[in-house]
């Protein structure tokens, strides 16, 4: 697989600072899971964020710190590795599928006419998270963004006014980009959207039956 | 009791510290991680919370996970430092933020692995803490502070436009290019 959308660094920065909200870390965190390079990058910066921890000045306690610990920690047994189950094969990954309840097969979409959804639910109220599948060859309707975007391709590939995204890709959409994802002709285009407000279609006919699609 | 109090970087035996702690519940070397790394956990938590009770109470649980976890942690992979902070961080997001943290399962049979096995050895070479230090060092101190902010305020982008009256998009762009020189000055360092 050879990905050409990757994490920008202020997206990856904020995950690796943990300030980054639920909904764009399921993002953030579905491409990781595909793209080894990513993974290097967050490596890098959370080893910065350990070499700026070292060099914080300290600041020190109340004089019982290590007592009051070491009081809890007799009642804090070591975690034993505890044996996870995983399935043998997997095309969702981690932690998208839990999320989803289960793989591709188990899904229950929603028909949406060129597409067909799930929406996902997350602790983040900022965010509404979606998984689309867009049937081989044909567009959703060209839209706007109140807001944000994130797109994590899972399977298949899509293309826009931007580019190709193909499995793993990651695209960042703001408020600037309207766009007419078409699904590339050779199977389903399966991917995760995020939002942090509605999408403005540029249809009004799709944006009268917004609200009834829950989309 | 007495603390470390002096500016430098925490000795790099804190790995064999974890992995003693791991091995044999090694009280001792317990202790010296605590001795160490606690002020500047405390710190780290802080800067974050901005509450004394909160920062203490935090650290605290860090420090219980340390010693809970010590066994995922495997010095072959990455820099013990990286590790903590990693711990402290989840600890604020989970105890304190009240958010989740989705995070991918490095054992998914959907995860899909890096195409070198061998490459990772010259990146944590690069990532090694003399190296970041060091790397740090070469950077104009005004992007070594977009990065701090970046890692030590709950908000830096708003944080960094209120302060400088920049719009969040340049701040942005400027953290960006802050950490793209810290990669560059890496690369260098090799």
């Amino acid at each position: 697989m050879t990905i050409h959308h990757h994490l920008n660094d202020d997206l990856l920065l904020d995950y690796a600072a943990g300030t980054l909200s639920e909904g764009w870390s399921l993002a953030v965190a579905c491409h990781l899971a595909m793209c080894p390079q990513c993974r290097d990058q967050l490596a890098l910066a959370e080893a910065t964020g350990g070499a700026l921890l070292e060099e914080l000045a300290p600041v020190e306690g109340p004089a019982d710190s290590w007592e009051a610990l070491k009081t809890r920690l007799a009642a804090a047994p070591q975690d034993k590795a505890a044996p996870v189950a995983r399935p043998a094969s997997a095309t969702i990954p981690e932690p998208l599928r839990s999320y989803l309840g289960g793989d591709l097969d188990t899904i229950k979409w929603r028909n949406l006419g060129n597409a067909k959804q799930v929406l996902i639910k997350t602790g983040d109220p900022t965010t509404q998270a979606r998984l689309l599948c867009i049937a081989a060859g044909k567009p959703v309707p060209e839209h706007s963004h109140g807001g944000r975007e994130l797109t994590v391709v899972l399977k298949g590939s899509f293309h826009d006014e931007v580019d190709r995204f193909g499995p793993g890709d990651i695209e960042d959409a703001d408020g600037s980009l309207t766009h007419q994802p078409v699904a590339d002709k050779d199977q389903d285009c399966i991917c995760l959207a995020i939002t942090d407000a509605p999408l403005k279609f540029s249809s009004r006919l799709v944006r009268l039956v917004q609200p009834i699609l829950g989309i | 009791m007495t603390h470390r109090t002096d500016a430098a970087a925490p000795p790099t035996e804190t790995g064999a510290q974890i992995v003693a702690i791991a091995a044999r519940a090694d009280m001792a070397a317990f202790e010296a991680l605590f001795k160490d790394f606690s002020p500047r956990v405390r710190a780290y938590l802080l800067k974050l919370t901005r509450d004394g009770q909160a920062a203490e109470d935090l650290m605290q649980e860090t420090m219980l996970a340390i010693w809970r976890k010590a066994g995922q942690f495997d010095p072959e992979r990455g820099q013990a430092s990286a590790w903590i902070f990693t711990i402290a961080r989840n600890i604020w997001i989970d105890a304190w933020r009240k958010q989740k943290r989705p995070a991918f399962d490095p054992d998914d049979p959907a995860l899909v692995p890096p195409a070198e096995p061998g490459a990772p050895d010259l990146l944590e070479r690069k990532q090694s803490g003399a190296a970041l230090h060091e790397a740090l060092k070469t950077l104009p101190q005004e992007q070594v502070e977009l990065i701090r902010l970046s890692f030590f305020d709950e908000d830096s982008h708003s944080t960094i436009a209120a302060r400088t009256g920049l719009p969040i998009g340049t701040v942005k762009s400027r953290i960006r290019l802050a950490f793209g020189r810290l990669r560059a000055a890496l690369e260098e360092l090799k």
